[in-house]
C-alpha cells in the first residue's frame, strides 16, 4: 500500500500525518504556525499542488500554495478578493473552502469564502477572480439571509461540487442560505433545496415550500454516480437522486431518536453510493454540538439511508464530548476505506476497516478545522 | 520616513523591524511598501481600502483611520492590535 498523507488544518497551523500501513502514523509540523488554516486540499490531478486557505487573527486572508506536495509553501500572488468599490462593500475575511476543478481543466480551482463568495483560479491557485454570476446575483444577499443568519464567525460558502461528467455543472452550499446549482460554469444559479426542512423561516401560505434559506452543513456528490448527492444539513441527513426526482429525502429520520441526525461532516464510500458515514452531534435544546451523551460514534448506512448502524469500537465510552467540524471528516479512497476525523479538542481518530474499529492517531493538537487526504 | 513593522509582517520585510519609505499620504506609503514587499498591503488593507479590523496605523504618534492621512516625514507605526487567543 502506498503512503497515506493527511493534512490537519488547525486554528494554529498545519500538521501532517503519514502512514505506510494506516496503523502507525507519523506526525510532522507545524507549518504556518500561529496562522489559522481553514482548509488544505491536494490536487488529485497532478498530486503535487496543495492549496491552503490561511489567515491570522490580525492580517488579511491569503491562499498558500505548495507545488511539492506540502513540503514548501509560497503565498498566492493574488488571493480571492471582491472587486474594489463593489456596491455591497464586501471584503473577504477568510478563504473557507477549496475545490480542485474538473479533470478536463487541469489548473482550475474554486474557492468559497466568508462572507459568502465564489472565486475561480485558472493558474493552479496563484491568482483568483470573482465568479460574478454568483457573487453579484441579485438574490445573493437574500439567499444569505443577511448578517444574522450566519455562522458565528461569518457566513460560509462551502461544498463547491463539480459534476465529473460536466465541467460546467456546479453546486455550492451556503451556510446559511441553502444549496444552489449552476449548469453554465457559474454564470447563472438556481436554488436546489426542495424537500429540505427549514425551521428558520415562517411557513409559506397554501403549502408552498421555501426553495432556499436552509443550512446545508456539508454536501457531497458521489464520484461514480454523480446523480446521487448526500447532505448533512442543520436539520438532518438527506439524500437526492437526480435521475429519480428533484427533491431531497430526509433519510436521517431512521437514525435512533436518542442520537438524532444532526452533525456537520459526511463521508461517502468511494465505490458504493449507498454507503455513507456521519458523526452525529447533539442538536437538541441550545444545540450543544457535541457527541450525544458524551459517547462519540459514527453511524453508517449500507442501504442508502434506510437503516443506520452505530460504530464506536475504540472510542471512549463516556465523558467524551467530541465536536467535529464539517471539513474535519474524510475518507482515503482505499480498500477497505479508511476514515479520519479531527476534533475541536485536537485529536485525530482513524479507522482502517470502514468503521469497525477506531484508534487515536494524534492528540494535543490545536482546534482542528479540517482533515483532508493527500495524494 | 521610518515605518515600524510589527512581528506579524516581518516575513514580508526580510525580518526587518523598521523600513524606510516615502509618500505624501499613508496610501502612498503603502504603494511604496507593496512595490518592495509583495503581498504586504493586502494583509493590512482590505480590497475596499479599509484598514483591517485588528490593525492600527499611527502617523507621528496619532492614530490614522483612513489612507488619505498626510505622512510627510513623520514616523509610521503599524500595530497588530489585540484579537483574541
Amino acid at each position: 500500500m502506498s503512503m497515506v498523507t493527511l493534512f490537519v488544518s488547525t486554528r494554529k497551523g498545519l500538521w501532517t500525518l503519514r502512514s505506510a500501513d494506516r496503523k502507525r502514523f507519523t506526525l510532522d509540523g507545524p507549518q504556518h504556525l500561529g496562522h489559522i488554516v481553514h482548509h488544505t486540499v491536494v490536487d488529485p490531478r497532478d498530486k503535487k499542488t496543495v492549496l491552503a486557505g490561511v489567515r491570522t487573527g490580525h492580517l488579511g486572508p491569503v491562499v498558500m500554495r505548495s507545488l511539492d506536495g506540502g513540503a514548501t509553501w509560497k503565498e498566492a500572488a493574488s488571493p480571492p478578493k471582491f472587486p474594489k468599490g463593489e456596491p455591497r462593500g464586501r471584503a473577504v475575511d477568510h478563504v473557507f473552502w477549496l475545490t480542485p476543478g474538473h479533470a478536463s481543466q487541469p489548473n482550475v480551482w474554486y474557492a468559497g469564502t466568508s462572507p459568502q463568495g465564489l472565486f475561480r483560479s485558472e493558474d493552479a491557485g496563484d491568482t483568483w477572480t470573482p465568479v460574478s454570476g454568483y457573487n453579484d446575483h441579485p438574490d445573493q444577499s437574500k439567499w444569505a439571509g443577511g448578517d444574522k443568519d450566519q455562522t458565528p464567525d461569518g457566513g460560509k460558502l462551502h461544498s463547491v461540487l463539480i459534476d465529473p461528467r460536466d465541467a460546467k455543472h456546479l453546486y455550492v452550499g451556503m451556510s446559511g442560505g441553502g444549496f444552489f446549482e449552476s449548469k453554465d460554469e457559474g454564470a447563472t444559479w438556481s436554488p436546489f433545496s426542495l424537500g429540505v426542512e427549514n425551521k428558520y423561516l415562517p411557513k409559506l401560505p397554501d403549502g408552498q415550500e421555501h426553495t432556499f434559506g436552509d443550512d446545508p452543513h456539508c454536501v457531497a456528490i458521489h464520484p461514480q454516480n454523480p446523480d446521487r448527492l448526500w447532505q448533512q444539513n442543520h436539520f438532518g441527513i438527506y439524500r437526492l437522486d437526480r435521475d429519480k426526482g428533484e427533491r431531497w429525502t430526509r433519510v436521517g429520520k431512521s437514525m435512533p431518536a436518542d442520537v438524532g441526525d444532526i452533525g456537520f461532516g459526511i463521508v461517502l464510500h468511494s465505490r458504493d453510493a449507498d454507503r455513507v458515514w456521519v458523526f452525529p452531534m447533539d442538536g437538541t435544546d441550545v444545540w450543544p454540538r457535541v457527541s450525544p451523551s458524551g459517547k462519540p460514534a459514527l453511524y453508517t448506512t449500507r442501504d442508502g439511508g434506510e437503516t443506520w448502524h452505530r460504530q464506536d469500537n475504540g472510542f471512549p465510552r463516556e465523558q467524551a464530548w467530541f465536536t467535529v467540524k464539517r471539513q474535519a471528516m474524510c475518507g482515503d479512497g482505499r480498500d477497505p476505506l479508511g476514515i479520519y476525523l479531527g476534533t475541536t479538542s485536537g485529536e485525530v481518530w482513524a479507522t482502517n476497516d470502514e468503521g469497525e474499529s477506531f484508534s487515536c492517531i494524534a492528540r494535543h493538537l490545536p482546534e482542528i478545522y479540517a482533515v483532508t487526504v493527500g495524494a | 520616513m521610518t515605518v515600524i513593522v510589527p512581528t506579524h509582517l516581518r516575513s514580508y520585510t526580510n525580518g526587518q523591524s523598521e523600513v524606510e519609505s516615502r509618500g505624501a499620504t499613508l496610501r502612498d506609503v503603502l504603494v511604496d511598501l507593496e512595490a518592495r514587499f509583495t503581498g504586504f498591503r493586502h494583509r493590512v488593507i482590505d480590497e475596499q481600502d479599509r484598514i483591517r479590523p485588528h490593525v492600527k496605523f499611527f502617523v507621528g504618534g496619532d492614530e490614522a483611520h483612513a489612507l488619505d492621512v498626510p505622512v510627510g516625514e513623520r514616523e509610521v507605526q503599524i500595530v497588530a492590535a489585540l484579537s483574541g487567543g
